[in-house]
């Protein structure tokens, strides 16, 4: 596997098959013409989101991005090409209908969501984060040691993100004030 | 994990308790497999129910949930007695020989307390758990591990008591079980071999999960497993990374890269901080060079030396798990301190324990933020099925994510190898990454204090924010790099302002350098694949693999600086060469005067035999020796204590359960309240589990229709035994009921689960999946409206594994 590609790897053990499978003058048999797909797909690959093995993923896609197929890649060391029945299944986390990608808002006392646009929920969400940060925040402690901490904000999560994000959500919670800073290694 | 999934090939025994590999973490059985198939070594399960892994295992043996660190300490009693330690291991890499203060006394004295316990305050004074020392401060030693003193002595004193036929009656494991599991597993205390244990929340989720792990590591120590090829304590961890999501310090305790939070009792600034959380000896001496590089990364050129480089902005807490960790934070919400919760892709009112307390508790926000790629049951928890959205006044705000193959970024596997991500895909509608919408509110924000200020506005004003929503500059951050230029004492430039550090090595207390994540320090660095591709460390994918072992060097990045077994000192013996030929890992070369071999050595590579400290491999600790005996909260050798809900009284001791824990009693008694039931109302164990077809709490999987049709619903596992003496049919519909409330789901009677004699009393063992809720393709009952608000003594992860139910056949 050193010094081969995958593609050299199917296309070299796929022909080493078929001469010792087929017989050698099978009737009827004729070479197939290549015809271009007419949806391009492009391959890429990435790492499984669900369990800690770090599974490799080659992905296919179409021209507007939208995932097509996943296989398990041959090439990463932990999985070499093997997958469970979620990891094989993430064409649909990325394609769900149910993946609404809208911003949405509920009212105090409402009974649905109103569709709102970033522009008008960022900042609604950083005033409220900045309102229960200013009424709660401590400066000192009742022995005067400095605390600079807010107890009205908590921030939970995620897991599932990846290191940089947690990484700016740590770095941003610390910066608020925030101690009520908790997620799923916890639990 | 200490190693990695491929060096799992390389043990000759593989012990798994408390974890399901076969089932959550799939791909590691290849190389199990590998391990049993080339090296005959045997796959061990020891579980309270007959699972995937089981199925495929040479031995299984049945335990009672809540009962492991009885059947850990039979294992270490059975290693002892028999003589079947690694002594020049034990002798050499650990603590064993150090002597302990004539005042300390154990469960075996004090009926299962060990001295200085406080029964008012819940906890002890640790006044006699530390090392005898002479009067230059060094600590006292017997090598030959025979003075009572002797930490050796102590745990094998402590330990006598779990006998095999204590094991029996407190485990529920028949003796011949136990013995089968003991003899193969003990035989890898010989110097040539190794073998793995493999655990997951099935050892962490108790009220003892702190200390069922340490039990783990210290059989791991007494065999000569740790810091080895084919050795361990691995974790499998949860979530694809939720070790990444740990190492950036998403917990109220640690800062990232482990350090402590800042505490206003114990850090009133800077100089306090560094003097109590810098040890005398051991890397962590090199805590001032990680923090102050840290504070320059978050404050940038407003951290300066003359006001302690911002380290007041840093928050403090006052208090510890009781005040801050999960369950404490959900009380914090029910008592309306905290007023609005921002989430970023965890949901709670499915995972949370006492569910049905916590989403109560949501419904006294004022307002909930929650980045999220689907509905879940907390973006919708105002309108639940048992709740009245007119009486919820929660503003919630949804802010729709991209899912990790639309967005860029890394992970951290178990083994700690950070594997890079690349976009792949499109999000859908207007879904964008976490940190675009982080930077968005970000810059909100310091627009708002910029126009407005507010109480030390000056921490969000001066923050480092020059990254912004920019992949690459972040990167470079938590990489670390030169804030100006630096040059050695000869006038060489060693470092160049605004280039990245090569590694943590760099670091400085002075300023001159930042870094978000010491740990991580490196992982960003360019490095070569092995075939002379030069690129980010973690985004590397060469396939050489120096010395066969699975170490494969040049694939992403381990932390800390690409070593893939840490400790991995301990993989030569005291004169530096490997145990064994077939597992030679680093080794001392003593022509170049260096160590060498197929891993980056954990230890000074020029340190030689004639050296001090060249038997000290546990270089992370001050006294550079691994501890069988350490300082935890409920005392410095594991002791069996039985679940804060269990069937049965302590066979061991009169102490019931782990006497520091705290027990919540907010709302006790009421329908929705931190309810613990008892056992002649509930008599029967339950633990909820995880299944292949799903993830966690649901988000990522109950939506998708594969995995729907696949496992559709949630369901209640019992034994044939039970079911008969309940009048339950497979597939009848069950009513499983707790002291906090009851859920109904579909009977699997299966013979996976056998009844327990316990101390010559049937137990019964019942489980459950907890993936579902309402909500999804998939949906059902929550398993976690029945799990107890009680956490581990030292961390507070709730006790999910072991909690009193009782089974009803609904009507």
């Amino acid at each position: 596997m050193l010094d081969i590609s995958r593609r050299q790897f199917l296309k070299g053990s796929g022909a080493t098959a078929g001469a010792l499978m087929l017989p050698p003058a099978m009737p009827g048999r004729q070479e197939v013409p290549q015809f271009p797909l007419h949806k391009k797909v492009s391959e890429s690959r990435t790492i499984c989101p669900y369990c800690s093995c770090g599974c490799g993923l080659l992905i296919a896609t179409d021209s507007t991005g939208h995932i097509l197929n996943s296989e398990g890649d041959p090439d990463h060391p932990n999985n070499r090409g093997a997958l469970d029945p979620k990891s094989i299944s993430v064409r649909q986390l990325s394609t769900s209908p149910h993946r609404q990608g809208k911003v949405l808002h509920r009212a105090p006392g409402a009974s649905n969501w109103e569709e709102m646009t970033w522009e008008q929920a960022i900042p609604l969400v950083a005033r409220k984060i900045k309102d229960t940060r200013d009424a709660s925040f401590q400066t000192t402690d009742e022995n005067g040691v400095t605390v600079n901490r807010t107890n009205g904000l908590a921030f939970i999560g995620g897991a599932a993100n990846n290191d940089e994000d947690c990484y700016i959500a740590s770095k941003l919670a610390r910066a608020l004030g925030i101690v009520f800073l908790e997620h799923q290694a916890r639990i | 994990m200490t190693n990695q999934w491929r060096d799992l090939k390389n043990a000759d025994a593989v012990l798994v308790c408390g974890a399901n590999p076969a089932e959550n973490h799939p791909a590691s059985m290849a190389h199990i497999n590998k391990a049993r198939n080339e090296r005959g070594a045997k796959l061990i399960v020891v579980d309270p129910r007959f699972t995937r892994t089981a199925a495929t295992a040479e031995i299984y043996a049945p335990i009672r949930s809540g009962s492991d660190i009885a059947f850990w300490g039979g294992l270490m009693s059975y290693v002892i007695e028999n003589n079947l330690y690694h002594e020049e291991y034990v002798a050499n890499y650990t603590n064993a020989s150090f002597l302990i203060d004539e005042g300390f006394q154990g469960p075996a004295d004090l009926d299962g307390f060990f001295s200085g316990y406080d029964p008012e305050k819940r906890s002890y004074s640790t006044d006699t758990w530390s090392y005898q020392t002479d009067s230059d401060g060094n600590v006292l030693r017997d090598e030959t591990l025979q003075d009572p003193q002797c930490v050796f002595q102590l745990l094998k004193k402590h330990y006598a008591r779990y006998t095999v036929d204590m094991v029996e009656n407190v485990c529920g494991m028949p003796r011949d079980k136990f013995l089968e599991v003991a003899q193969p597993y003990a035989a890898t205390g010989a110097p040539e071999k190794t073998g793995t244990i493999l655990y997951a929340m099935g050892q962490t989720q108790h009220t003892v999960g702190t200390q069922n792990v340490r039990s783990m590591a210290m059989l791991q120590l007494l065999l000569g497993n740790t810091g080895r090829p084919g050795g361990g304590v691995n974790a499998l961890r949860g979530e694809s990374n939720v070790q990444g999501s740990t190492d950036m310090a998403l917990l109220y305790h640690i800062i990232p890269a482990y350090m402590a939070t800042p505490s206003a009792a114990k850090h009133k600034d800077l100089a306090e901080y560094l003097e109590k959380e810098t040890p005398s000896g051991g890397y962590w001496v090199n805590t001032p060079k990680f923090l102050v590089s840290l504070l320059k990364a978050w404050w940038g050129e407003n951290a300066t030396t003359r006001n302690d480089f911002r380290f007041d902005y840093l928050p403090k807490v006052s208090g510890g798990i009781d005040n801050y960790a999960w369950i404490a934070m959900f009380h914090a919400i029910n008592d309306g301190i905290i007023k609005g919760m921002w989430v970023m892709g965890q949901n709670p009112a499915v995972g949370g324990p006492n569910a049905r307390f916590e989403r109560k508790a949501l419904e006294k926000l004022e307002w909930m933020v929650v980045q999220e790629i689907a509905p879940t049951a907390t973006t919708d928890f105002w309108r639940a099925p048992e709740v009245d959205p007119a009486s919820i006044q929660t503003e919630v705000f949804v802010l729709p994510a991209a899912d990790a193959m639309e967005k860029e970024g890394t992970i951290v596997t178990s083994g700690r190898l950070i594997q890079y991500r690349p976009k792949v895909a499109e999000a859908p509608g207007v879904a964008i990454g976490d940190i675009e919408m982080m930077d968005l509110i970000f810059r909100e924000l310091r627009r708002l204090y910029e126009e407005e200020g507010g109480p030390l506005a000056e921490a969000i004003l001066e923050l480092n924010w020059s990254h912004g929503a920019d992949f690459e500059k972040i990167c470079q951050e938590i990489n670390g790099y030169w804030t100006q230029d630096v040059t050695d004492a000869d006038g060489n430039q060693v470092g160049k302002a605004g280039e990245m550090v090569a590694n943590f090595t760099k670091l400085t207390d002075n300023g001159s350098t930042a870094c978000g994540n010491w740990i991580y320090s490196g992982y960003w660095y360019p490095a070569d694949d092995g075939e002379g591709n030069v690129m980010p460390a973690a985004k590397r994918r060469g396939q050489k693999d120096p010395g066969g072992l699975g170490m494969n060097p040049y694939w992403g990045f381990s932390w800390p600086v690409n070593r893939r077994i840490i400790y991995n000192r301990c993989s030569a013996d005291t004169e530096g060469n490997p145990w064994s030929e077939d597992k030679a890992l680093i080794w001392w070369d003593e022509a170049e005067g260096k160590w060498t071999g197929y891993d980056v050595p954990d230890f000074a590579g020029t340190k030689g035999p004639s050296d001090a400290g060249f038997n000290d491999p546990y270089i992370m600790l001050p006294e550079g020796k691994a501890r069988l005996f350490a300082t935890r909260n409920e005392g410095p050798f594991p002791e069996h204590y039985e679940p804060l809900e269990s069937p049965v009284e302590n066979p061991l001791s009169s102490v019931q359960f782990n006497p520091v824990v705290k027990v919540w009693d907010t709302d006790s008694g009421q329908d929705v309240g931190d309810n613990v039931g008892a056992s002649d109302q509930f008599p029967i164990v339950c633990s909820t589990y995880r299944l292949c077809e799903h993830w966690q709490a649901g988000g990522m999987s109950v939506w998708l229709p594969w995995l729907a049709e696949a496992m559709p619903e949630p369901f209640l596992e019992m034994s044939v035994e039970l079911a008969r003496e309940k009048g339950i049919s497979n597939g009848d519909t069950v009513v499983v009921s707790t002291a906090r409330g009851e859920v109904e789901m579909p009977a699997v009677v299966t013979a996976r689960f056998k009844p327990f004699s316990v101390n010559g009393k049937t137990v019964h063992q019942v489980g459950m999946p907890w993936h579902f809720s309402w909500q999804g393709l998939a949906k059902g009952a929550t398993a976690n409206f029945l799990t107890p608000h009680v956490g581990d003594g030292n961390t507070g992860i709730p006790e999910y594994k072991a909690f009193l139910v009782d089974v009803r056949k609904a009507v």
